[in-house]
């Protein structure tokens, strides 16, 4: 399988290059030229075949050589991959930085994983040798960062007799921990690290479907649009409408073992941000530092297009490497309309007959499979594992009817839309309450109602019946101004500006609100629905609106979210305690003012 | 480098050639071509095949014909020259001099095309840059290595605002000024001139190179410039240590020559007939800027992109903001009321603001007070809608005071003289002077130590 092949270019269009190179097969990867440029097959024809670069292709010439590898598009699984940063095609960006400085040269070939690296093995101790392995059995364990325990697992394209296992100690990658003879009598050797064709979903025992929901800490989308662990979601929003800053987020704060956060398409300095600020930012669960839980994966804008297709799907492999191991991986692909248009311009340099807006037509069954790829799964030995893919969507103009949008909607289950409106009003997240929608609720109303509170599907219904109320009521200020509306619409309207600026706007930079447990978010949520209601009743028996709004209290209510910590769910109780009761002594005093007045 | 010519030119059209009979060239070479009368022009390799070659004629193909068309290849890519001596100097899109002096001497050339950054190797920006232009400083902060373009329209005073930026741009404790690189793509003559004059009247001039591709050069020239100038400003940048301001203008006109290129290739296109690539395009141009690791110096990317009309999803300044860390948009609106700058802070934004401003780079209180600006303007907005409905008259005394905060915002914190440079306190300073029309319990954003320290009603 490894024998490689010599063949010559022929011609060379930007990123597609035509080899005249027989036998070799689709999918392929290939080394092109002198400089050794890393390729892949993607068509055949003849003798020919058509062959996508990752790598910028200046200086090429025709006549060059181009050697086939023997093998498809891989990424090396084993540990070391937790903390670090890779390019779409799994090259190590630190250690290419270490060797070759500020640019990336071309043709560079550095192995993925640390080959130097010594890890602690520990086999599984009731492993006999003799023994049958089924394809992802588990054979023991290495501690890859303080947070995660990395499952040694036998390559799912594996099974057979084991005949030797390593004992515990210190092993490199490349070191033998073991050998395995499958059913034709051939003998396999385990390494510490497997590879795995990335465009290949890694197989698992079945399917199971999402129990608990993905906790980010944010609000609007935990309480009002919730996403499950194994679910499929998308953000999409015109730029500036704070795409990155939810993916951020939800990187940062979601009760997830894995984190991997691919930039396909994106700003170089949204990585290095992520860089240079999670090694200091503490995970909210485990308390070690929320690095080493996670996982980069780098196409910036700048970087060649065709690495950028192939960014989604070597980060999708490695979250389905975790997964197997039983963890819940979380996986941000940020944004698949960059990926989307990668995979035109390959199209359109190929000449194939273009769609919608000039995308191909396999588009939409492409986005399909990607997002398939997500899930909850039974695995072999490690229990259950889930991965949930949340792509960042970036409509052209911010018009969520254009191809990749509306496509990625048929296929998700959660959809945080966010509007450029919210954004210019500096209301943050700007997830729009009217477009988006989550098919998650009931199944998240049962955890809700068995970790934080019974009522949270009653009370989230009934915001969001506020909140639609508030958006008629506008409608109607817009008209004829505000002077229009009754006592009762107009509290309607405050009600719903204490849902909007008390628990929907949340601060990403403020420390206190920027993470939110699931308590805290059903308390905030209570406290300024029982503040509508307690009102509502007052205004019912002829307490002036203006009384009501102007309470200085009011506006501590729209601040309990950054006063309060999550861990003091008690104060904000008190807290709600007394405006029930401010409430009551205004009804005291408004019936003595009323006997007064008769 | 081959002497050798080849006369065997089979197809010219829309700034570009087919030869055929040549021998194996390699992709992105230069090329030089020699008409009948021995005029020479520019050329690069875009499609390398056995025994042929698609060459881009930078000067265009106007004048050509296939008998007495003579290319030579240079068996090299394009590469510009660069010396510390480039500062003051006016060149041409592929880097040769348009100031009438002689071309430099140097035995450093580098390659236009520079393979991209490593995101591992890039520094995250933070130091705030002060322009000296509320807007921008207050509500849209510009930081160091930040690319944040203006985003216009024709008639609008965006060259005015560039020039301003290129003038009074400094970090708050130092003197030392930017390097500038100035790159004019499809400008008119008068434009590039108002630049020339502003350099030279504020003193600049030594410390300014310019890249000018004018309306009426040919515009295949216009997709080598604005790599021609970024490869000079990493040059100021990363070997020389400055710090450098790079002002574009007009990227929309870089598009376009982008497009009129990719018709001519037969590239499939996509919206509005721009090439699929565009955005890959824009990107390998503005993800340029930066700061790197351990090195001193740094690129802020400043471009003008024009909205074709005043269409802000247009696919330029649409894929424009995908890439760049905000932007600044100019108002119509504001430009017909006769307020200057007419920056329309609603759709503007710095991405890159939230790390450069604060207690260590401005001031404690900048980053609340931009935000109550923020929502105040907002509120105002609407009130204004309101009251141009249902009349002024009608409003609530609260509503009006709105609509008084969205005037005197207008007039004295959009509104400032061309030659006016804020510092940044006076800008926070001026900040809660509006922020003081209102009683503090309304000003929710800020805390209430601040409103204690700058409210006008604290000081009694």
């Amino acid at each position: 399988m490894n024998s490689s092949r010599n063949g010559i270019v022929e011609e060379i269009n930007g990123p597609i290059v035509t080899i005249r190179l027989p036998g070799i097969r689709n999918g392929e990867q290939v080394r092109i030229g002198e400089l050794g440029l890393f390729g892949e097959v993607i068509a055949l024809q003849g003798d020919e075949a058509i062959v996508q670069a990752y790598e910028a292709t200046d200086g090429v010439r025709p006549g060059e050589p181009v050697v086939g590898l023997g093998w498809p598009l891989s990424v090396e699984l084993g540990p070391g991959l937790m903390g670090h940063i890779f390019d779409g095609v799994q090259r190590p960006l630190e250690e290419i930085f270490r060797q070759s400085g500020d640019h990336i040269p071309r043709g560079v070939d550095v192995p993925s994983l640390d080959r130097s690296a010594s890890w602690h093995f520990q086999p599984r101790d009731d492993m006999e040798i003799g023994a049958q392995l089924v394809s992802g059995s588990l054979l023991g364990s290495v501690q890859e960062t303080q947070t995660i325990l990395h499952k040694i697992l036998l390559q799912p394209d594996l099974q057979g007799e084991l005949l030797e296992l390593a004992p515990e100690g210190d092993y490199t990658l490349e070191q033998t921990i073991g050998r395995v003879r499958s059913a034709d009598g051939r003998i396999h050797k385990l390494h510490l690290f497997q590879r795995w064709p990335v465009r290949k979903p890694r197989p698992y025992v079945r399917r199971d479907h999402g129990v608990e929901p993905l906790i980010t800490g944010q609000r609007i989308l935990d309480t009002f649009f919730p996403l499950l662990k194994g679910g499929k979601g998308a953000v999409p929003g015109p730029f500036g409408a704070g795409k990155t800053v939810v993916q951020q987020q939800v990187a940062r704060w979601s009760n997830a073992d894995i984190v991997i956060f691919v930039g396909c398409g994106e700003r170089g300095n949204e990585l290095v941000d992520i860089l240079e600020t999670f090694p200091q930012l503490d995970d909210p669960y485990t308390g070690r530092k929320l690095m080493e839980r996670t996982l980069l994966v780098a196409n910036t804008s700048n970087m060649p297009v065709v690495a950028r297709e192939a960014s989604i799907y070597a980060g999708m492999t490695v979250a389905e490497y975790y997964r197997d191991m039983g963890y819940d991986v979380v996986m941000l692909a940020d944004s698949t309309s960059r990926w989307a248009e990668a995979m035109r311009e390959v199209a359109a340099r190929l000449g194939q007959m273009p769609v919608e807006e000039g995308y191909p037509a396999y588009l939409a069954s492409r986005l399909a499979a990607v997002y398939e790829r997500a899930g909850r799964v039974e695995t072999a030995e490690c229990g259950k594992g889930s991965v949930t893919l949340i792509g960042a969507v970036s409509p052209p103009g911010g018009d969520f009817s254009e191809p990749v949008t509306s496509h990625t909607k048929e296929i998700i289950h959660t959809f945080w839309a966010l509007a450029k409106e919210l954004a210019d009003a500096r209301h943050y997240p700007a997830v729009d309450w009217v477009d988006s929608f989550s098919d998650h609720v009931p199944t998240a109303a049962g955890w809700w109602a068995q970790e934080v509170d019974a009522g949270w599907e009653r009370r989230r219904g009934e915001a969001l019946a506020l909140l639609a109320r508030d958006a008629e009521l506008s409608r109607i200020v817009n008209l004829v101004g505000p002077e229009a509306l009754s006592d009762s619409q107009r509290w309607a309207l405050v009600g719903a500006a204490l849902i909007k600026e008390g628990v929907l706007q949340q601060n990403a930079l403020d420390d206190t609100d920027s993470f939110c447990s699931p308590e805290k978010q059903f308390e905030l949520l209570d406290l300024m629905l029982t503040i509508y209601e307690k009102g509502a009743e007052l205004i019912e028996v002829g307490v002036p609106v203006q009384e009501l709004s102007d309470l200085p209290t009011l506006v501590k209510s729209r601040r309990c979210k950054s006063i309060y910590a999550s861990e003091e769910i008690e104060k904000l109780r008190e807290f709600k305690e007394e405006m029930v009761q401010e409430f009551h002594q205004i009804r005291l005093e408004y019936a003595k003012f009323k006997e007064h007045a008769r | 480098m081959s002497v050798k010519e080849y006369r065997t030119v089979n197809a010219a059209k829309g700034g570009l050639l087919t030869v055929t009979d040549v021998p194996d060239v390699s992709f992105g070479d230069r090329v030089q071509i020699r008409n009948a009368r021995g005029e020479r022009r520019n050329g690069e390799v875009i499609r390398a095949a056995r025994g042929s070659a698609l060459i881009q004629v930078f000067e265009g193909t106007d004048d050509l014909d296939l008998e007495s068309t003579w290319i030579r290849f240079l068996d090299q890519p394009l590469e510009i020259t660069l010396s510390p001596d480039i500062l003051g100097r006016i060149f041409n899109g592929i880097g040769d001099p348009k100031d009438g002096r002689p071309a430099l001497v140097s035995n450093l050339k580098r390659n236009v095309r520079s393979s991209a950054f490593n995101p591992s190797a890039r520094s995250y920006p933070r130091e705030f840059i002060q322009t000296g232009i509320s807007t921008i400083d207050g509500l849209n902060s510009l930081v160091r290595g930040q690319k944040l373009p203006i985003f216009s329209a024709s008639g609008l005073p965006h060259n005015k605002l560039a020039a301003q930026i290129v003038r009074q741009a400094k970090l708050p404790d130092e003197s030392t000024s930017f390097s500038i690189v100035f790159a004019a793509m499809g400008v008119s003559y008068s434009d590039a001139r108002f630049f020339q004059e502003d350099f030279a009247s504020s003193g600049v001039l030594g410390n300014v190179v310019m890249f000018i591709n004018l309306a009426d050069d040919p515009p295949v020239e216009r997709l080598a410039l604005p790599r021609v100038a970024l490869t000079a400003a990493e040059y100021l940048a990363f070997d020389l240590d400055r710090h450098v301001l790079v002002v574009m203008t007009d990227m929309t006109n870089y598009a376009e020559a982008l497009r009129e290129v990719a018709t001519a290739k037969g590239d499939v296109p996509s919206r509005k007939g721009y090439p699929g690539y565009l955005y890959s395009d824009l990107a390998e141009i503005y993800e340029r800027s930066g700061r790197i690791k351990d090195r001193h110096g740094s690129i802020t990317l400043v471009p003008v992109v024009s909205m074709p009309s005043d269409d802000i999803t247009h696919p330029i300044p649409d894929l424009s903001g995908y890439i760049t860390e905000g932007q600044i948009v100019l108002s119509r609106d504001l430009h017909n009321q006769g307020i200057y700058p007419p920056v329309h802070i609603s759709p503007s934004l710095s991405r890159l603001m939230k790390d450069g401003i604060g207690k260590d780079y401005t001031r404690a209180d900048h980053p609340q007070v931009s935000n109550q600006l923020y929502a105040l303007y907002a509120r105002a907005q609407e009130t204004r809608n309101l009251a141009s409905i249902i009349g002024a008259e009608e409003l609530s005394s609260q509503d009006r005071r709105f609509l008084e905060f969205a005037d005197a915002f207008d007039r004295r914190f959009v509104g400032q003289g061309e030659d006016e440079d804020r510092s940044i306190i006076e800008t926070l300073n001026l900040s809660w002077e509006l922020l003081s029309m209102f009683p503090p319990d309304v000003l929710t954003r800020v805390s209430e130590s601040d409103i204690s320290k700058y409210h006008r009603s604290a000081e009694g």
